[in-house]
């Protein structure tokens, strides 16, 4: 009989507990119990390493969206090679490639096991593809699968691409105008982030958080600030949590928004790519009136929020808000009535909701293939514990799936947010952040435009950071993109990319 | 096809009219900061040790601010008990050499000037530009693509983003310059034909912003490329970087519009 393996440590998004606490077993031990918590339903929010002395420890946080709790796993790594994860859990693959690449391990048998984004290890001497320490490893030179027979050809695009957008390299292998295969190959735009943040909390380390990924400021910076929370104790003033989460909930007006609005421009319907162009900006202005910056720079700092909103700000905000959702309206309802529009998002680039289930997708895209996940509705925290959000779920998991799920989601936003505004709580905006509790462990959940954005963070003997783990949404979601253009067209491919919109930078870190 | 009619007649004419008319920026935008050294007690350098990206100094020298590190973060007003910077809501920032960033008490920004007249005659009335993003947040990025929506709508000043380098003037670069972005944005550069400009856009492009020194970037565009027009902020406000290149392109002087 199977010796059970033991489930972990039980804990819940936003609680800090001492890392002592957070059991360790064996690799196989590990293995089985973080299969076994997969089968069970919970999903991998994140897998990754840190040095524990000469060897590494190995942590995994899952989360259990039915029961709002995240479990913690973890196991020492003392060999170059552990046995890989992923042909029993596909929703590691990525993770595994990091850990590799980071620290020098190989999770042996491990069926696509390239660099993720091409820099040195971290560990001096130890490369898991046994590179001399010497040379930098070449962004996107590594062996590209290929598909071989008559009339097979390979488009080689990126990194830099036609439009105003983040570089990458997209490797399809096609039979005429069908796609068998796409790889996508990452890495461009890593500066350093994690590599960057133990020993912090530095006066620069909310600046980076914020730049992870410029267009989830809101969903980044409030995760951070939930960890160092957390860690120090603090309570945050019931007026700052609600404007953070009105601030949350506009990211994802403005990004959702532009999003239908290129959708639009990319099957050719000019009308709403026009309109929603304009709108995204609108939303964008609503953060710039709460805090100046059209991203929200500054608006979330540890403790609460920079800025406040008197009655006559708020009034001209809940004004600017009506007439935007109104606008909103007429622009995206032209695209459900109008059938040239409908007949190129129905069917194109379909994600099956098993598929979904093994990848371990997050946000819209998840939503979109009929899965019941949402941060803010699963791991609620800050505001999202008083006042609750409806969960927008679509069955078809095709183009059309990810543009409805995300107008769902403008309109319950819009709700929220003026439902926060002309009911503000009372009290201060920022409380005082202690020191951080030494020895103790944290992870943050924030459910970010893209999807569920996990930050866990460690502290030394000393209250300053040993580990930071950043996982943006579009560390699960790549994947997906690359799956949903087998046997598309390649002329799909920009509709079908637009319909994710993952972040290149929240990837490469 | 009616309804899309019925929704263009409520969509409305939003087309800002710039740059003769009035701007509309965030009344809290973080923009030009004024310095008052006056205010600065002797040797202090609060504002020094609070500044993320090393922009401020102070203490022994007079107080300077490089506002081609600054993030407008106002980490330094926060820091300040004398109240010696703050950020005014001036969104014109654009300038032409990288030590006209260095802003003082009492100095005014020399703001861009417009390209000699060979060049002006070659991208007056018709500049196109490649992006670049070379590690950039993004945040830059959509504030650059923003230009071509119909509130700035760019193509009426001649300026269009291209797909291709060879189809282009010049590029507009974003992001600390990623050393994974090295080879790509060497590329790029030379397939572009000459004469050509480039354009460094935002605080990470200009000196590498919050990466500054880390080891995986080359800390701006600069690094690589000689930059013609430098753009600050972290983003620059989109109408900040359109008064940079319609000053580029010699279409605003003096802080006003030139006629047509």
């Amino acid at each position: 009989m199977k010796k059970a393996a033991s489930p972990g440590f039980l804990g819940a998004n936003g609680v800090a507990a001492p890392t002592r606490d957070i059991p360790s077993s064996s690799i196989g031990e590990f293995a089985i119990a973080l299969v076994d918590h997969v089968s069970s339903g919970r999903r991998v929010s994140a897998l990754f390493a840190e040095p524990d002395g000469p060897s590494l420890q190995m942590t995994a946080v899952l989360s259990d969206d039915a029961f709002n709790l995240v479990y913690l796993l973890r196991t020492r790594l003392d060999d170059p090679v552990f046995p890989s994860l992923t042909p029993k859990c596909p929703q590691v693959h990525l993770f595994e490639r990091e850990i590799a690449e980071q620290y020098g391990v190989r999770p042996e048998g491990h069926p696509w096991f390239k660099p993720v984004r091409f820099h040195r290890s971290w560990r001096p001497g130890r490369d898991a593809w046994g590179r001399p320490d010497a040379s930098d490893p070449v962004v996107g030179v590594t062996d590209f699968y290929r598909v071989e027979g008559d009339e097979i050809h390979e488009v080689a695009v990126g990194p830099v691409h036609a439009g105003v957008i983040e570089p990458g390299h997209f490797r399809f292998q096609c039979h005429g105008e069908e796609v068998f295969h796409l790889e996508i190959s990452l890495g461009y735009q890593h500066r350093g982030v994690e590599r960057a943040l133990p020993g912090g909390p530095t006066k620069r380390s909310i600046h980076m958080l914020e730049t992870v990924a410029g267009d989830t400021t809101i969903g980044h910076a409030t995760a951070y600030c939930e960890n160092l929370e957390s860690l120090a104790g603090c309570r945050v003033p019931p007026r700052a949590q609600a404007l953070r989460a009105v601030a949350l909930e506009l990211e994802r007006l403005a990004n959702h928004t532009g999003d239908l609005g290129a959708l639009a421009n990319d099957v050719g319907y000019l009308p709403t790519a026009s309109f929603c162009g304009r709108l995204r900006g609108d939303f964008l202005n609503l953060t710039a009136l709460l805090c100046g910056s059209r991203f929200g720079r500054g608006l979330v700092r540890p403790g609460g929020v920079g800025f406040d909103v008197d009655a006559g700000r708020s009034a001209e905000f809940l004004k600017r808000l009506d007439e935007a959702e109104r606008d909103v309206r007429n622009a995206v309802e032209l695209l459900w009535e109008t059938s040239s529009v409908m007949a190129r998002f129905e069917g194109t680039g379909p994600v099956p909701k098993s598929v979904a289930e093994d990848l371990g997708l997050v946000g819209p895209a998840a939503r979109a293939a009929g899965l019941n996940r949402d941060v803010r509705h699963d791991h609620p925290s800050g505001f999202f514990r008083y006042s609750h959000v409806p969960v927008a779920t679509w069955h078809t998991g095709d183009v059309f799936a990810r543009a409805y799920v995300r107008w769902m989601e403008i309109q319950s936003s819009i709700a929220f947010v003026r439902e926060q505004l002309q009911a503000l709580p009372g009290g201060g905006l920022r409380a005082e952040v202690g020191p951080l509790a030494p020895n103790r462990a944290a992870v943050a959940l924030v459910e970010g435009w893209r999807g569920e954005v996990c930050h866990f963070v460690s502290t030394d003997p000393a209250g300053r950071f040993a580990r930071y783990k950043i996982v943006d949404p579009s560390f699960h979601n790549w994947t997906a993109l690359a799956y949903s253009l087998r046997n598309q067209q390649i002329s799909d491919f920009p509709l079908c990319n637009k319909s994710f919109n993952l972040s290149y930078c929240g990837h490469d870190l | 096809m009616i309804k899309a009619l019925l929704a263009r007649f409520h969509q409305g004419h939003r087309t800002a009219p710039f740059p003769e008319g009035p701007v509309n920026v965030p009344d809290r935008l973080r923009g030009a900061p004024a310095l008052d050294p006056a205010k600065c007690p002797d040797g202090c350098r609060e504002c020094v040790d609070a500044c993320p990206t090393g922009a401020i100094s102070a203490g022994a020298s007079p107080l300077q601010l490089d506002l081609g590190r600054c993030l407008f973060c106002t980490d330094c007003t926060q820091a300040c008990p004398q109240g010696a910077i703050t950020y005014t809501p001036e969104y014109r920032l654009a300038v032409r050499r990288r030590e006209d960033l260095r802003v003082e008490g009492g100095r005014a920004l020399q703001l861009a000037k417009a390209l000699d007249e060979k060049a002006l005659k070659l991208f007056g009335r018709s500049l196109k530009l490649r992006q670049v993003s070379a590690g950039g947040c993004n945040a830059c990025e959509a504030d650059v693509n923003v230009l071509n929506t119909l509130v700035f709508d760019l193509g009426r000043f001649g300026i269009q983003f291209v797909a291709s380098p060879r189809h282009a003037d010049g590029l507009l670069i974003t992001g600390p310059a990623s050393k994974n972005m090295e080879l790509a944005l060497r590329k790029t550069y030379d397939a572009v034909p000459a004469p050509k400009i480039v354009i460094a856009v935002g605080a990470c492009a200009i000196s590498g912003g919050p990466y500054i020194d880390h080891p995986e970037v080359l800390n701006g565009a600069g690094a690589l490329l000689p930059v013609d027009l430098f753009i600050p902020g972290c983003p620059p406000h989109p109408f900040t970087i359109l008064d940079g290149l319609l000053r580029l392109l010699g279409r605003i002087e003096e802080g006003r519009p030139k006629g047509p």
